[in-house]
């Protein structure tokens, strides 16, 4: 009988054969705090122990409110710089011109590996499985522990196996592949899992496309989602692996999952979650028109260089009718938009760039909505709430949606567009 | 160990942001603070008059979104006795045995709990009674029951480690 992707990954790390529903106590490879690092070390220092078990394994990016917005975020800031340097934790990604939001430079910068045991404290760590890692997010007090021990313990998840075959049809996206499965399967569809993405509609993915589909994972309650380990991968990571123990490991084909789903990606079409509820689906046709004030186009769903083509693309010779925030993911995605002249034509469209971070996604700054609006978003989350006004909605959508959208300020089927 | 308490009742998938919005995870630093905003986005009545002691009852998924800790810690901190719920997000159950919170999976309690009802989580014993009959639920895991038994993660790391 074979093995899937967690079970070899994880006994590969425990140093013996595991099976689904075993507990195993591992070394995590890195351990990726943002913001919420300086409320970590506080946890840490209550444990007693004077330093962190492996400084080259940690690495802080501030992102979460960058660069600070109010007092409290910089005495948490200055907080991180603190224990930075009296840990001599080498990997810090401060507000400075090589930062990001954490997952995006978490990939970009070569942690992100395949085989790798990685956590961090924050839920859309499961991102770094379109690199074929085993990543997966952690609360405050079981980072602490970690930094302090260098031990996590994990039950070896069952697995979900999604293949997905066929091609998208114009102006459908992974974005809109990841919000169908989720409607289908819900919130909790994948409870405690590990979601594996098989078939050649994911090899014929990019990379970029598949961090989108593995961020999402934690919408259906995945403890990790992973793609396999390919060439394009490879590619990827070549010269920039920040560690040697990476390893291509990928399922056995006759692997044992608890549940079998398949999507034809020609099937599909654009589409939305409607508020409150990241599996609240909609096919563009039954929302097109809802009236919309902000379109928001970043976050570490859905603000790589792909996705700003993409929308520039779009966008290019129009105004938009709304409010338009752009929000690299990263630096270095920013720095390239503007050598592909593409800040040029979000600026010419109307839209306004703010600097790389997460932004308003989770209701930190940079376009919190006033009681009443609505915003269609590329991010993640649309809870009540979330981007800092219970009164307000939230649609989440790919970015060839939202930028049709901010053209004519109404919810709008972007193959019409196109 | 034993509870007893009012019910808040709640239906599936009640996520982090509601528990604990995402604008105050940097401004509010202090338990105390954290526990005043608790549920603000989902519930302004539980806000405003939860007790020590009460008991919250949930349906599917309760916890998913954010892995943010205070989520847990603004409830452990109202003196919340126990989370009822058909089952949670793993994160947040996580969190829960970190931070010392007793939480039990029973779908057929939660169908049978109405909201306002008081209710006793009687752990050694393993049952919730409530008006409608007794459920009972299984013992937490040995390695599971010497976190919460230890008082949550931190306290026990330090113990395993025999800094306590």
């Amino acid at each position: 009988m074979g093995k899937t992707f967690a079970e070899k990954v994880l006994g590969k790390a425990a140093g013996y054969e595991v099976k689904a529903n075993d507990v195993v106590t591992v070394e995590p490879h890195f351990c990726m705090s943002h913001d919420n690092a300086a409320p970590i070390a506080k946890t840490f220092k209550k444990i007693g122990v004077k330093n962190v078990w492996k400084p080259g394994a940690l690495v802080f990016i501030l992102d979460h409110a960058v660069p600070a917005p109010s007092d409290e975020h910089a005495v948490n800031h200055k907080e991180i710089r603190e224990f930075v340097k009296e840990q001599g934790i080498p990997n810090f990604y401060d507000v400075m011109s090589n930062g990001g939001v954490c997952h995006q430079v978490m990939c970009e910068e070569g942690f992100a590996l395949p085989g790798l045991i990685m956590v961090g404290s924050d839920s859309h760590t499961c991102t770094y499985g379109a690199y074929g890692a085993f990543s997966t997010g952690i609360g405050r007090s079981e980072m602490a522990a970690a930094w302090a021990t260098g031990k996590i313990w994990f039950k070896v998840p069952e697995s979900l196996k999604i293949t997905v075959t066929g091609k998208f049809k114009k102006g459908v996206t992974a974005k809109d592949l990841i919000l169908k499965i989720i409607g289908d399967i819900k919130a909790d569809g994948a409870d405690y899992m590990s979601v594996e993405f098989h078939g050649q509609g994911i090899t014929d993915m990019t990379v970029a496309e598949r961090m989108t589909l593995c961020n999402m994972g934690i919408e259906m309650g995945a403890k990790n989602a992973v793609c396999p380990p390919d060439k394009k991968v490879l590619d990827a990571i070549k010269g920039k692996a920040k560690s040697d123990k990476w390893e291509a490991i990928w399922a056995d084909d006759d692997a044992v999952y608890v549940k079998e789903l398949s999507y034809d990606l020609g099937d599909l079409v654009p589409c939305v979650a409607k508020p409150h509820t990241v599996d609240n689906y909609a096919a563009i046709d039954a929302v097109k028109g809802t009236e919309i004030h902000q379109a928001f186009l970043g976050s570490c769903t859905n603000a790589r260089i792909e996705d700003l083509r993409a929308a520039a693309d779009l966008l290019k010779g129009h105004k938009v009718a709304v409010r338009t925030i752009v929000i690299p993911a990263s630096w270095t995605v920013y720095r390239q938009a503007m050598k592909e002249g593409l800040l040029d034509t979000f600026l010419d469209a109307g839209c306004v760039i703010a600097n790389p971070g997460c932004g308003p996604c989770m209701g930190n700054h940079e376009g919190i909505l006033a009681p009443g609006e609505a915003c269609i978003s590329t991010a993640n989350r649309n809870f009540k709430g979330r981007m800092g006004n219970k009164e307000s909605f939230i649609y989440l959508a790919s970015p060839l949606t939202v930028a049709a959208s901010a053209l004519t300020g109404k919810i709008s089927d972007p193959r019409e567009v196109l | 160990m034993k509870t007893t308490g009012k019910v808040w009742k709640y239906g599936d998938d009640v996520n982090t942001d509601v528990i604990f919005p995402g604008k105050y995870t940097y401004t509010i630093k202090d338990r105390a603070e954290m526990a005043k905003v608790a549920l603000e986005d989902l519930d302004p009545e539980f806000t405003k008059s939860a007790k020590a002691g009460d008991i919250i009852v949930g349906g599917k998924n309760w916890g998913c979104g954010s892995s943010r800790e205070q989520a847990v810690s603004c409830l452990k901190e109202r003196g919340i006795g126990a989370i009822i719920a058909k089952g949670f997000a793993r994160i947040y159950y996580r969190n829960c045995l970190n931070e010392g919170l007793p939480i039990i999976v029973s779908s057929e309690a939660v169908d049978a709990i109405e909201a306002g009802e008081e209710v006793t989580v009687d752990f050694d014993a393993g049952q919730i009674v409530t008006k409608k009959g007794t459920f009972p639920f299984p013992p937490y895991p040995e390695f599971v029951r010497g976190l919460i038994e230890d008082g949550g993660l931190i306290p026990h790391v330090k113990k395993s480690l025999g800094l306590s």
